[in-house]
């Protein structure tokens, strides 16, 4: 079975240059502003979207998405509206692959079950869930890849060649690589290292592999794509919101015209470690 | 909900997977799954090596004071004999307050931490990181990574910086770096998010101390192990000084450590009764408690499935307690079990209840106890005046109440 991130995926293989993963918080700052932020990606030049599920404690995240959830949990924002909006996207694009990412709780309360179908109706075609780790796998991730959803996993430098199998196992549609130990919006770690560390994780999979955690402007995306399957940018994507919102939270310019600008700089920047890659 | 069947015995868990029942797990980011694979099979190591458990009874004894005592408290008893007997009742249970306040730091937080700090330094880790409430466990970290020479840093929540701040200039003074948190609503559990993520980016060289029985396996089975000696105690010094097992037992239950130390080596003698007392705030009708298993529900947070305060959303809510150690939106996953499976009652009590219990007691035995270990005093207020005369109560006094007379003082109008 092929999903959209399956096709997406093999496409840009076809043509040779990575994919730009772009994460941006579903609800922040408010559910409308928030949808022609979606809508504004793909055409902004990314290629999967990572919706991120607003949770009151996000223990992986750094001040940046942890502000981003708390904003958007105060401007209403629930599971349920999460899984709206992309259906409202979904009804006018069929492509772009959407990655829901988060932490379990509000999907264990919300039902498993009821999650998958839902998700499955509103278009969702990936899962990452940063709170499940492969010893919790019967949890989701195997009634996910039982429902047709991907259940993308995070490999991180802590992740040895022994225990990578084991994360591996029951991944689909890309792996994503955490490039440091740490949260996210830290400080880009040692390209050298991450590429070595992609090198071997492929060396396990044929599964694309993205890189994370630290990305935020083209050029780095550049590098990082000359070696990598996928480029993932989140933090940046949402310090893009919270800089044209004032100390009250009222927009002082288009936080999607805002995202657009940057969004375009670092599709630039992954098409060009196609050109640098091909050398 | 299904109530899970009645096991031959309620002392076996948690499972290889960490599990109680459905509770506890290892829900953590893949970063962290390798170190708590590995603190693990440290824990495996050392939990039966007789040269440890030979290291930590000898500072048990002679660094924290152990065992601590079993105190027939004739005050109180007499005290609530006097009211049974005005409800026309005649009766009133001997109550025993097991002395953890007695402890060095001054409430049982020690326990863990010496039992913790063997197992950083067996591990040869170089730092220690501890989230702290009310400031006892940030305390008793800080004292024992002065004690090993280890740099320590405690997370603690804005909030509770401001309101224990006697606890904060303890911990620099032992040389550790408190780090105010002031993501989220700058309470305990912000903190232990903050922790976390600490972890998560210094993962070679560091060593979380968590300082209950919750978070990933296997740090519910490892604190509850280092806390059981409460109650390996209490069930001797019982025998010994009544000659028989106690009819019921009461702790007060935040993330649970003192209870489950308590309750634990009883959990088999199926004639005591368990009672967990959690912080009923200012009543369950509204949001301001921490009564998370009598009105939260079944969800994950920090590593382990357990009864949580949270909204329909899956959101976690946050608690209020008088007492900032029982100020925690979750429990110990274990706790969450033995409340499915019957074998433990779990009651809230009020803040003012637990007030008026901390007054008694200063006023009846000279004892000021911890605002925390008041709630579990309270409950005794309660039922003790219904029982025999003949029937005993064993209350675990957790810690001393000094820290909590600047709260005491501004609930009760005073300037101190």
């Amino acid at each position: 079975m092929t999903t959209r991130i399956d096709r997406r995926m093999a496409k840009l293989k076809s043509e040779g240059r990575p994919a730009l993963v772009t994460y941006f918080m579903s609800g922040d700052p408010d559910y409308d502003t928030a949808l022609s932020i979606m809508k504004a990606l793909p055409k902004a030049g990314a290629d999967i979207i990572e919706m991120g599920m607003p949770f009151s404690d996000p223990m992986a995240d750094g001040p940046a998405i942890q502000a981003a959830g708390l904003r958007a949990l105060k401007g209403g924002q629930t599971l349920v509206k999460t899984l709206k909006m992309a259906s409202e996207f979904r009804a006018a694009d069929q492509e772009t692959p959407i990655v829901l990412m988060g932490y379990y709780n509000p999907i264990y309360i919300h039902g498993v079950d009821r999650f998958l179908s839902d998700a499955l109706a509103s278009g969702i075609d990936g899962l990452i869930v940063v709170d499940l780790p492969p010893e919790m796998d019967e949890e989701l991730c195997i009634p996910a890849l039982k429902a047709g959803i991907n259940f993308i996993r995070l490999a991180t430098p802590t992740t040895d060649d022994k225990r990578l199998p084991k994360v591996l196992q029951n991944t689909s549609g890309f792996v994503y690589y955490v490039s440091m130990t740490g949260i996210t919006g830290s400080a880009l770690a040692d390209t050298g290292k991450v590429a070595a560390a992609v090198k071997c994780i492929k060396g396990h999979t044929d599964l694309p592999v993205c890189v994370g955690f630290g990305v935020k402007t083209a050029e780095q995306a550049r590098v990082i794509g000359a070696n990598a399957d996928g480029v993932v940018v989140g933090t940046a994507i949402v310090n893009a919101v919270a800089n044209v919102l004032g100390p009250k939270g009222e927009k002082t310019a288009d936080p999607a015209e805002a995202v657009a600008t940057l969004v375009s700089g670092l599709a630039q920047g992954v098409r060009a470690a196609r050109l640098a890659a091909a050398e | 909900m299904d109530k899970p069947a009645i096991p031959n015995s309620f002392r076996t868990g948690p499972d290889e997977q960490g599990m109680f029942g459905i509770f506890g797990g290892r829900f953590v980011a893949e970063t962290l799954m390798p170190l708590i694979l590995d603190l693990e099979r440290h824990w495996n190591e050392v939990k039966n090596d007789p040269d440890f458990k030979a290291e930590l009874t000898d500072l048990s004894t002679h660094y924290a004071g152990r065992p601590s005592k079993l105190y027939f408290a004739e005050g109180l008893t007499r005290h609530l004999r006097e009211v049974s007997s005005a409800k026309g009742r005649g009766g009133g249970a001997k109550v025993y307050f097991k002395r953890e306040d007695l402890n060095h730091t001054g409430s049982h937080k020690i326990n863990n931490c010496l039992g913790q700090i063997l197992l950083a330094k067996r591990m040869g880790k170089k730092r220690i990181i501890a989230e702290t409430g009310a400031g006892q466990h940030g305390v008793a970290a800080a004292t024992v990574a002065a004690r090993f020479g280890f740099p320590c840093v405690v997370y603690m929540g804005a909030t509770d910086v401001a309101r224990q701040s006697p606890n904060v200039f303890r911990m620099k003074l032992l040389g550790a770096e408190v780090r105010p948190v002031t993501a989220g609503h700058g309470t305990l559990k912000d903190a232990m998010n903050e922790a976390l993520r600490d972890w998560v980016t210094n993962v070679e060289d560091t060593y979380y101390l968590i300082g209950t029985a919750a978070g990933p396996h296997p740090y519910p089975e490892l604190v509850r192990d280092f806390q059981s000696v409460i109650g390996t105690e209490a069930r001797a010094q019982i025998l010994e000084q009544e000659g028989r097992l106690p009819d019921t037992i009461i702790a007060c239950v935040g993330g649970g450590s003192n209870a489950i130390g308590l309750f634990h080596p009883f959990l088999d003698d199926r004639q005591v009764r368990i009672i967990g007392i959690e912080a009923g705030g200012r009543g369950l009708d509204g949001v301001e408690h921490c009564a998370s298993m009598n009105a939260g529900a079944p969800g994950v947070l920090h590593g382990n499935r357990t009864y949580l305060l949270q909204n329909a959303d899956g959101q976690i809510m946050d608690g209020h307690s008088i007492s900032a150690g029982l100020d925690y939106p979750g429990v110990g996953p274990e706790h969450s079990w033995l409340r499915d499976s019957g074998r433990v009652e779990y009651v809230p009590i009020l803040d003012d209840e637990a007030l008026e219990a901390f007054k008694l007691t200063t006023r009846v035995e000279g004892i000021i106890p911890a605002l925390e270990s008041a709630h579990a005093i309270a409950h005794a207020v309660k039922i003790v005046p219904d029982m025999d005369k003949d029937q005993i109560v064993i209350v675990n006094l957790s810690g001393r109440g000094d820290k909590d007379v600047h709260t005491v003082a501004s609930m009760l109008g005073m300037e101190i």
